[in-house]
């Protein structure tokens, strides 16, 4: 156990210094932070002592050093448009895109394992092919489409006035297909409560919750058709099993057997694929945390790279690739509490 | 500094509050700009954000109206006692969000640190000096006669020189103004403006309440609370609008106009805007664009009203020179000039017939269909034998290669700082020059000295009428010679519930004065 985290620490060290690496080489191609920084009628001398006094005149390599000095000390710099250290800003941003996150899998964890295990157990009934179909379309259809479309569903709504409303059908038809709207379209509302450090949660108040909907359900509809596919898939694969059919000639009843005998092994990939999947669910809410102004991670990444405020994006990429390693490892915790016959480090059993 | 700002404000609510007596503000108002103010220090960056939070939380000595005059503000009336000299009378019985009485010292504290600042420093260049006569009045005095003496005036917001002097805890002085740092002056603030920021989570919200004790007791406004959301994705700020989110945004994308017109529940106002969309041909990388007529030619095959009315949904107004309506350097005669067969025969005179090849680059996301209009443009030119080869950059990666004149045909937006013509040739069509700064953005290197010294002259023409006519003549003179080639000027549009009254409060500046709004 010590040396399988010894091991995966080191793992997250090398990740972050070849990232950090990566994302100091690539730094000219981002922009010139100082065009964020003044103003157009700015002259050029006055723009050359701005950019004396910030270091950005040194050659790179000066510059990654003096950045990897302060590092090791756990100073990642200061973000030249919050004029805070960028772990601060970070940290103020995290909690946001947790909850979304928590949200959205939410969603997913209540939703995919009944109709995926339903969906095993009763291949053709038509209510699985319906969810088999609603699922392809959500699979290719861009979680931005999807926000788009949620928002002009349920924010702003529709009148629909396609039929006669002068027949009590048509009348029916209108009204059923329209919609109030009423759901906040952006942000995370006034309501949040105060839980520690930067943490302000939505989770405890009406208003927090109804402006959790809208993203969390964009968010999950990307995932959502994945795990239900992937479990119905192991699933219906299990159930062919030796064990299984074992249990069934003993006269076990269904629901033991399908809920307690199959669905625990077919739960086994599901968390492997399932921890990937949430550290690239972070990546995601970059497009969500977008279209619905979502004041995460994701949100302040994307406007750091347009106003290059490097410093932050370096230390965004790093704390990702943390992100990642975390998750990982858990994962891989996780699994050899399931499955004990898993070693960790790999050694011979 | 939530806690911070909300304890500030709360010791400034036991102050005034006995004093509570100006007009009711009762109304909430809830809006989205595509940004939220980079700092609270007013002096840190010239921007449109800056200046919009600048008629929030302060008030100018006098500011714009509508039409492009002045309106008295916080200087109660203003004279010229001679060629170099502008007498102000200050407005008694002002008051800062503080408690403290404006005087002349804190105009003045205001100007010199005006002087300091890296982005405001060139605009208040020519004047030299603030000289305080007495409490209420001061002389700004430059070192030869500047005829834009008023305008520069409308950028001096009075701040409380009592609050931003002194030491914070930490030893740092409380007036430093620092680009990219904690500075004391940008995360508290005391101006005499119409409201106070009594909340701010950069990036996320900013919350604003009435000055109780304003002193503009004449002012209409009845907006009581006012909540900013930064919502940079248009088409979310739109939705947000429509779904009743917010009351009030600005801008309101070009695509979404018919959108908010056919709601019947909203307003929306446009208004021709000052900032001129243009290319310059780099007459240091192309041989060809030395000769005139080649310059013309281009020109001539431009379709500017074309570009406005199909890429630009008719939201642009098309331009034949830099200078917008109500300007003085504004030069009516000049009409965009489309005509492919003249630009023909001008090619065949310069003796390029068959054309040439040359690269262009523009940003994508900096003006309102910016990569849109430059493929425009590239089409345009390919019909005279011009072969373009495009290129388009975020903004982020542009303006590096622009200062660096990476293409032969480049493409700027100018807005003039001072709302006058002669920053447009200052920094446009002057010949570069490193030592002055004339010409920081004349990537085309067109250079005419003649042009030039007609500029420098009309600088320091105070008879208004002379000076116009001057302008004009610049104006033309470049039109003659094709020194770059006007696009439009980018038009403005806000878009609000039909019970907030946006309409009045609006101007072409863009920083729409939010203290004399009315909601119904």
């Amino acid at each position: 156990m010590l040396a399988f985290l010894v091991q995966r620490i080191s793992q997250a060290l090398l990740v972050m210094f070849v990232i950090s690496v990566i994302a100091f080489a690539i730094q000219d191609g981002l922009g010139d932070p100082l065009q964020q920084m003044v103003g157009m009628s700015v002259s050029q001398q006055e723009r050359d002592a701005i950019r004396e006094e910030l270091g950005l005149n040194d050659p790179l390599p000066v510059q990654y050093l003096r950045f990897a000095g302060n590092a090791i000390q756990g100073d990642l710099g200061d973000s030249y448009f919050y004029s805070k250290p960028t772990l601060d800003v970070i940290l103020e941003h995290l909690p946001a895109t947790l909850e979304l996150v928590i949200g959205a899998s939410l969603i997913i964890i209540v939703f995919s394992v009944p109709i995926g295990v339903y969906s095993a157990i009763r291949p053709q009934a038509w209510l699985s092919k319906f969810f088999m179909g609603v699922s392809t379309v959500g699979i290719s259809i861009p979680v931005f489409l999807t926000a788009i479309v949620l928002i002009q569903l349920f924010s702003i709504g529709v009148t629909v006035d396609w039929f006669p409303s002068d027949t009590g059908w048509g009348q029916w038809l209108n009204g059923a297909l329209s919609t109030d709207g009423g759901l906040p379209s952006y942000g995370r509302g006034e309501e949040l409560t105060h839980l520690f450090g930067t943490w302000y949660s939505g989770f405890f108040s009406t208003g927090g919750l109804m402006h959790l909907i809208l993203p969390a359900v964009s968010l999950a509809s990307i995932m959502l058709p994945l795990f239900i596919r992937l479990i119905r898939a192991e699933m219906m694969e299990v159930l062919q099993s030796d064990y299984i059919r074992y249990a069934r000639a003993k006269g076990l009843s269904a629901g033991r057997i399908n809920f307690l005998h199959a669905l625990k092994n077919t739960m086994l990939p599901v968390i492997t694929v399932g921890g990937v999947q949430i550290g690239i669910m972070v990546a995601y809410t970059i497009l969500t945390e977008t279209v619905f102004q979502w004041p995460g991670v994701g949100l302040m990444f994307l406007e750091a790279i347009t106003r290059s405020d490097i410093p932050l994006i370096v230390a965004y990429l790093m704390v990702v690739g943390l992100i990642f390693v975390i998750t990982n490892t858990v994962v891989d915790l996780i699994y050899g509490l399931v499955n004990p016959t898993v070693k960790l480090t790999g050694k011979k059993a | 500094m939530k806690k911070l700002l909300t304890a500030f404000v709360g010791s400034l609510a036991l102050i005034t509050a006995p004093l509570a007596v100006s007009a009711e503000a009762t109304k909430e108002l809830k809006m989205a700009y595509d940004a939220d103010p980079v700092t609270l220090d007013i002096h840190e960056q010239l921007s449109g954000g800056t200046l919009q939070l600048s008629h929030m939380a302060f008030d100018p000595l006098l500011r714009w109206t509508k039409d492009l005059d002045f309106e008295p503000r916080l200087a109660k009336s203003w004279e010229r006692i001679d060629d170099n000299t502008m007498r102000f009378t200050l407005r008694k019985g002002v008051k800062f969000h503080t408690g403290n009485e404006l005087t002349s010292k804190d105009v003045k504290f205001t100007f010199d640190r005006l002087k300091k600042s890296q982005d405001f420093k060139a605009i208040f260049k020519p004047i030299s000096d603030l000289k305080i006569i007495d409490d209420y009045t001061f002389d700004l005095v430059t070192s030869e006669p500047y005829p834009l003496l008023l305008n520069t005036a409308t950028y001096i917001f009075p701040m409380d020189s009592k609050f931003y002097s002194g030491k914070t805890e930490d030893g740092k002085d409380k007036s430093a103004i620092t680009k990219h740092g904690n500075s004391f002056a940008s995360q508290h603030l005391s101006g005499t403006g119409p409201y106070t920021v009594v909340e701010r989570q950069q990036g996320v919200r900013m919350v604003f309440k009435r000055f109780k004790d304003y002193w503009d007791t004449n002012s209409p406004g009845n907006v009581d609370k006012i909540v900013l959301t930064p919502i940079k994705e248009n088409n979310t700020r739109v939705s947000a609008l429509l779904s009743g989110g917010v009351d009030f945004i600005a801008p309101v994308p070009p695509t979404d106009l018919d959108r908010i017109k056919r709601d019947p529940d909203t307003n929306l106002v446009t208004m021709s805007g000052t900032r001129i969309i243009l290319l310059t041909m780099n007459e240091e990388r192309v041989e060809a664009f030395k000769n005139p007529k080649v310059r013309q030619a281009i020109a001539y095959a431009v379709n500017q009203e074309g570009i406005a009315a199909k890429i630009m949904k008719g939201f642009a107004t098309p331009a034949a020179q830099l200078s917008p309506k109500g300007y003085q350097g504004h030069n009516d005669s000049l009409k965009p000039r489309y005509d492919v067969a003249k630009a023909k025969e001008l090619m065949k005179e310069a003796g390029y017939e068959d054309g040439f090849t040359i690269t262009m680059m523009a940003p994508n996301n900096r003006y309102v269909n910016d990569d849109k209009i430059a493929q425009a443009v590239a089409a345009m030119l390919a019909r005279i034998n011009i072969k373009v080869d495009l290129k388009t950059l975020p903004k982020a990666q542009y303006w590096p290669e622009y200062d660096d004149r990476a293409a032969d045909i480049m493409m700027i937006g100018w807005h003039a700082d001072t709302e006058d013509s002669a920053n447009f040739y200052e920094f446009l069509t002057m010949c570069p020059n490193k030592e002055t700064g004339a010409g920081q953005y004349n990537a085309g290197n067109y250079c005419n000295p003649e042009i030039d010294a007609m500029v420098e002259k009309a600088n320091v023409e105070t008879d208004l009428d002379k000076r116009a006519a001057l302008l004009q003549e610049v104006e033309k003179r470049l039109y003659d010679d094709a020194a770059f080639i006007p696009l439009h000027w980018q038009d403005l549009a806000w878009a609000a519930k039909k019970d907030v009254h946006i309409e009045p409060v609006l101007n072409v500046m863009n920083f729409p004065y939010l203290g004399d709004l009315v909601v119904k």
